[in-house]
């Protein structure tokens, strides 16, 4: 096969080799159950420890309130139902229209049993307004999760001032930072965030492995019932490799994070200068002020997004699209409707999403490609006259 | 990933005939940017009566562009008699298979080639042919019955899915899945009667809390998810004996839904599934708010 150039990080990301190697003699050498009474097992559990506390340190938290789950959707889902457990009396959620579907399918199955959804806006930007949590907000609310970044488009949100809004209310704020743990710098101890989804593989940890964050003090009832790991928490054995690895991982992101916030974004930014100045009638989507540093969001005007990706799979690039072709449905994502991207943009739009895996030779190679692309795609295309 | 076969990709990296012939004898323009893809083919004929060329421009997914340059090359050398023969099958085998989810892309090339013939016949006759004719069931993607009669008798469909696949009919918010159901069994007759199960709605001695429960899952499941497709919303907020009250909140004006009166749409509903005498009123401060989308 041809050499990959792997652009598609916001999807899933390679496993560090380093994270690989600490998992490894957790297979086949040491085996035992962390609940077990013998010392094998306790070895086991102690590692475990370790990477509770790996976590807790890249999230400025305590270990104690980080919870092992099999990944980001089961983290939401926890969050979701927990939460509604442990008020059985209220019975509105906020949330907004541009969530990923692990937040946006089970609000949506509960509004089918009775459950008021409120879904916040976005404008064309991607950006949310206050004002309007604020005004929906009420003691009938019994969560607000909002997304730390959107996972399409970068836009970062403004947590801290949706928690301080949360906060004021006395209302539990959840959010689900799968795309930005790793990317921006967290302190949980002095935020307003009282429960937070993490996924490891979108920072080089290996799938199947998460976490929720819960903050001491949250009330929230147990969601997968079943043995008493995880102080009772969440039932089942643990994931033993993928928290070893996701600890490992933890501790990389903290160290690269600067690398990642400079470097990653140098390079992002490259990419984009050189995509505006080759393919004309090209919008970045999102607001660019406030934007994660790895993510690129562009609408190629009256070109297919699926027909760009192909084309680009032909030089080993991988990308993604909103476009219908791609998202899985006949209609274009529900981050650029939302956001109200003309269709004519909507379907054109791909994502490129780097790591710090990245070079910038791969950037170039990416940066040259992509002009004869769009335009040959445009000569093809009944919507282009002067083509 | 789609599983593309070799041929497929082959007339998707290089296109045969892509262009739009000038002054042609025929031209067809179907789907729309709006439906994310849309193809123009364009034909002459040659002194004998067969088409002479074709050319093709497409927007539209790899799938998309592999039909209707394979198209072009398949009419090439036909007379228009046997032209019309061609159905969206034999695109499909011709290039060695499409994904079930892509049918809807040699449909579109067939479309295209039987609206340019049509707009051949019309030529000197005046009024140039209607694009579509029937009436629209899915408003989604304005997919209208005779159009899913065709796709349902060609290519011998038995399923809502398929049909989706198809020609996209029930793939946005999936209201019209009940209709298409019944399409299908107009067309297949026997052949799928027993394999529904969906009942037929009863009309039956509802409690207050039955109808009211009942009008909540009908907006529920009928109603919510096509206006959520388009960016609106409803939300019932009374009910006092036979008159429904709701509210709208932020419909989307430039979808096609907008054509009809959502208050009709959600009463059809309510007498179909309900009981018809319900009468639907919109709540006077939603009525008095323009259903459009905010920008900024």
């Amino acid at each position: 096969m041809d050499p990959v150039i792997y652009m598609d990080n916001n999807a899933t990301t390679k496993v560090d080799p380093a994270v690989v190697e600490e998992m490894l003699p957790y297979f086949e050498q040491w085996y035992g159950n962390p609940s077990s009474m013998h010392s094998f097992g306790g070895r086991v559990a102690k590692k475990i420890q370790q990477a509770r506390e790996r976590i807790a340190a890249l999230l400025g938290c305590q270990p104690d309130e980080i919870l092992f789950t099999s990944g980001g959707t089961e983290s939401d889902n926890t969050a979701i139902h927990g939460t509604l457990a442990a008020y059985p009396r209220k019975r509105k959620i906020i949330t907004t229209r541009v969530e990923h579907p692990a937040i946006l399918s089970p609000c949506r199955h509960l509004e089918q049993h009775g459950y008021e959804i409120y879904e916040l806006s976005v404008d064309r930007q991607g950006r949310l307004s206050l004002d309007e949590l604020a005004e929906v907000l009420d003691d009938n609310t019994a969560l607000v999760t909002i997304m730390y970044a959107n996972n399409e488009t970068g836009v970062i949100f403004p947590i801290e001032g949706i928690g301080a809004l949360c906060r004021a209310r006395g209302v539990p704020f959840h959010t689900d930072a799968a795309q930005a743990v790793g990317k921006i710098p967290l302190n949980l101890k002095d935020s307003t965030i009282d429960m937070l989804s993490l996924s490891g593989h979108k920072l080089h940890a290996p799938k199947g492995i998460g976490v929720l964050y819960i903050r001491r003090g949250v009330r929230l009832v147990p969601f997968i019932l079943g043995g008493h790991q995880e102080a009772g928490r969440r039932g089942g054995t643990e994931n033993v490799p993928g928290i070893i690895g996701l600890g490992k991982a933890a501790e990389l992101a903290g160290a690269y994070m600067e690398d990642e916030n400079t470097r990653v974004r140098a390079l992002r930014d490259r990419l984009e200068a050189k995509i505006l100045a080759t393919c004309p009638d090209t919008i970045v989507n999102g607001d660019r002020q406030n934007r994660l540093p790895n993510t690129l969001n562009v609408s190629f005007e009256y070109v297919e997004g699926e027909s760009i990706l192909m084309m680009l799979n032909q030089y080993g690039i991988c990308a993604s699209s909103g476009s219908a072709c791609t998202s899985g449905s006949l209609e274009p994502s529900h981050v650029m409707r939302a956001m109200g991207v003309p269709f004519t943009a909507a379907h054109g739009s791909v994502r490129f999403s780097l790591s710090r895996f990245n070079t910038q030779q791969e950037v170039d190679f990416v940066g040259e490609k992509i002009g004869p692309i769009i335009h040959r795609l445009r000569q093809l295309s009944p919507f282009v006259k002067t083509a | 990933m789609w599983d593309y076969t070799d041929k497929v990709m082959e007339h998707f990296l290089n296109p045969k005939n892509v262009g739009r012939i000038e002054n042609p004898d025929g031209i067809g323009e179907v789907g729309s940017l709006a439906c994310g893809d849309a193809l123009t083919f364009t034909f002459k004929l040659g002194p004998d009566g067969r088409i002479a060329d074709a050319k093709f421009q497409t927007f539209g997914c790899a799938s998309a562009i592999a039909s209707s340059s394979v198209l072009t090359e398949m009419v090439k050398g036909l007379t228009l008699e046997e032209a019309e023969k061609i159905t969206n099958k034999d695109i499909v085998e011709r290039l060695g298979g499409l994904p079930e989810q892509k049918m809807h892309c040699s449909v579109m090339g067939h479309e295209a080639l039987m609206a340019a013939i049509a707009y051949y016949r019309s030529k000197g006759k005046g009024a140039p042919p209607a694009v579509k004719s029937g009436k629209i069931v899915c408003t989604c993607f304005g997919v209208t019955d005779e159009e899913i009669r065709r796709v349902v008798r060609d290519n011998n469909l038995t399923t809502v899915e398929q049909v989706t696949n198809y020609c996209k009919a029930g793939g946005g918010c999936g209201g019209c899945k009940g209709q298409i159901e019944k399409l299908i069994e107009e067309v297949q007759g026997d052949k799928v009667r027993q394999l529904r199960t969906a009942p037929e709605p009863q009309p039956r001695k509802l409690t207050n809390i039955q109808k009211i429960a009942l009008i909540q899952e009908v907006l529920g499941e009928q109603v919510r998810p096509a206006m959520r497709a388009h960016g609106g919303d409803i939300e019932l907020i009374d009910v006092v004996g036979n008159r429904v009250i709701v509210a709208f909140r932020g419909m989307c004006a430039s979808c096609k839904l907008a054509d009809y009166t959502m208050k009709e749409i959600v009463e059809a509903k309510l007498h179909e599934y309900v009981s018809p005498d319900l009468i639907v009123e919109e709540e006077t401060d939603s009525a008095q708010r323009p259903h459009n989308h905010q920008e900024s």
